[in-house]
């Protein structure tokens, strides 16, 4: 049997990163992927710092770090766009959380500035007068994450010794994978990065789904400048339970605008639900009252690995010693791949991780049972 | 029935929906992508959204529009800065 020093399994923008950092840390690299379609295919490619709390500020923050010295480098059908993202607050109570959050970036280096009523409308003609403001967070950009994923996987060859293969995992047992035509294949370590599906490889793993609906319009270049997304976003996007739906739009090279974002607890349906759909868009009019005039071509939901914390699993299973996780990267994982990659790889090759792993520690989830 | 498609005149039988009227015209393409590529209606049951043009001022699927009399078809959706609904 052929051995690899890692196996990860998973080609999304997760395991295609893990792949691309273990690679440069001189590692030999098998991946494995089913094509089982996966969030990478299904989500919006917003890179952004966030900061509901240290340990994602961190992870974010590094990550776009990363994609930053990658951007120059990357290829044009990755769409990699510095948009900045402008958080908008509706109300004064809104403006305040702005501030906050502007101080709070402000202190870890994140370059951000306020703009009052008078500047947001026209940084952006399109929004509905009488916000209240905006803050403007400049590093955050876009990407297509299908197509980095891919670009990833390729630079990865291009560092190391990289083997790509189209098939299924079916068990994990020690250093050995099983795939569903009985074959195997063993490696030094195990990546699993599966994303939604991990918990059906290693059951005991705290993931549930959280589907989401996009949007995505006809052409119409220049309507929109920066990524919007409504500060209110914050405190809806969290909730644990109940469908929530929040203003998100984002600007594509193509001139396309793909509308977010909704989230949704106990649903493996993959349909479009109209309701949902209705309230998602009804939210979008509030602050860009034009979409109403613009022409959608299609619709599509996904489904986000969410974690009870909300922070992902990135670290050694804690009862599996050749087993490494890197999943439950939620409504974050295209922004944050790069740091879940940079820290597996440290961790996996005996490095210094350029963050604090602690937090995103697999083990602070009790009762992680056998694969 | 006459329509008219980029400005050109076009008779058509009646009942023919925009796509079929399109594939009878050099060069029976529809919409322009965003590598300027020629589209040409692809499943024909509005869902590929490949088939979209300018019918007095909005998007329409050509594949799900019947011509209508005096109907004015327009091709160039998406190929210039804002203009795919005027
Ligand atoms: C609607 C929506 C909007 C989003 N917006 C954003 C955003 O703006 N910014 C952001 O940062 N993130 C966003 N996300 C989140 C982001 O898309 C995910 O966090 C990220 O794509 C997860 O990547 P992944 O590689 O972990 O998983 P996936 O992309 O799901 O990849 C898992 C891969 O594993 C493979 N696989 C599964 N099981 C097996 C098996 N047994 N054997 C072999 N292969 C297997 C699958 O084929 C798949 O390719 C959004 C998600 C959704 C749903
Ligand atoms: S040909 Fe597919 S939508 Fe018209």
């Amino acid at each position: 049997m052929q051995t690899t020093d890692v196996l990860v399994i998973g080609a999304g923008i997760v395991g295609a990163a893990c792949a691309h950092a273990l690679a440069q840390v001189g590692l030999s690299v098998r991946i494995i992927d089913a094509r089982l379609g996966g969030a990478t295919a299904a989500g919006m490619g917003h890179l952004v710092v966030m900061d509901d709390n240290p340990a994602e500020l961190a992870l974010s923050k590094s990550s776009l770090d990363l994609w930053h010295t990658w951007a120059p480098q990357i290829d044009a059908g990755c769409a990699f766009t510095a948009c900045g993202t402008l958080w908008l607050a509706a109300n004064e109570e809104e403006l305040q959380a702005a501030h906050a959050k502007r101080a709070t970036l402000q202190a870890q280096d994140v370059a951000c500035e306020m703009l009052d009523a008078g500047a947001l409308a026209r940084a952006e003609p399109a929004l509905r007068t009488g916000l209240a403001g905006a803050l403007k967070v400049k590093g955050d950009s876009v990407v297509y994450a299908p197509r980095a994923a891919q670009w990833l996987v390729a630079q990865a060859a291009a560092h190391g010794t990289v083997v790509v293969e189209q098939a299924e995992a079916t068990q994990i047992d020690g250093q050995t994978v099983t795939l569903r035509d009985g074959s195997q294949r063993s490696a030094g370590a195990i990546v699993l990065a599966s994303g939604i599906h991990a918990p059906q490889l290693c059951p005991g793993l705290p993931l549930r789904p959280k589907k989401g609906h996009l949007v995505i319009t006809d052409r119409y270049p220049g309507t929109v400048r920066h990524q919007l997304v409504e500060l209110g976003y914050i405190t809806s996007a969290h909730h644990s339970d109940g469908t929530s739906v929040a203003f998100n739009v984002q600007p594509r090279p193509t001139g396309q605008l793909l509308i977010g974002s909704s989230r949704e607890f106990d649903t493996t349906d993959p349909t479009v639900n109209n309701t949902v759909m209705a309230r998602m868009l009804q939210r979008a009019l509030d602050y860009l009252p034009g979409l109403a005039d613009l022409n959608a071509i299609r619709t599509w939901t996904g489904f986000r690995a969410a974690t009870p914390d909300s922070l992902p699993l990135i670290g050694g299973h804690p009862e599996h010693p050749h087993l490494w996780l890197a999943v439950g990267h939620e409504g974050l994982g295209v922004t944050t791949a790069p740091a879940t990659a940079q820290l597996l790889a440290a961790q996996i090759s005996g490095g210094t991780p350029a963050i604090n792993p602690a937090p995103y520690a697999p083990a602070r989830f009790a009762g992680l049972s056998t694969p | 029935m006459h329509i008219v498609v980029n400005g050109a005149p076009l008779q058509v039988p009646a009942g023919t929906s925009v796509a079929a009227a399109l594939a009878q015209q050099t060069p029976g393409t529809t919409r322009t992508s965003v590598t300027g590529a020629a589209r040409a209606p692809l499943c024909g049951m509005g869902v590929c959204h490949e088939c979209r043009v300018r019918i007095h001022g909005r998007t329409h699927l050509a594949c799900q529009t019947v011509c209508t009399e005096g109907m004015s078809i327009h091709t160039d959706v998406g190929t210039a800065p804002g203009n795919a609904t005027l």
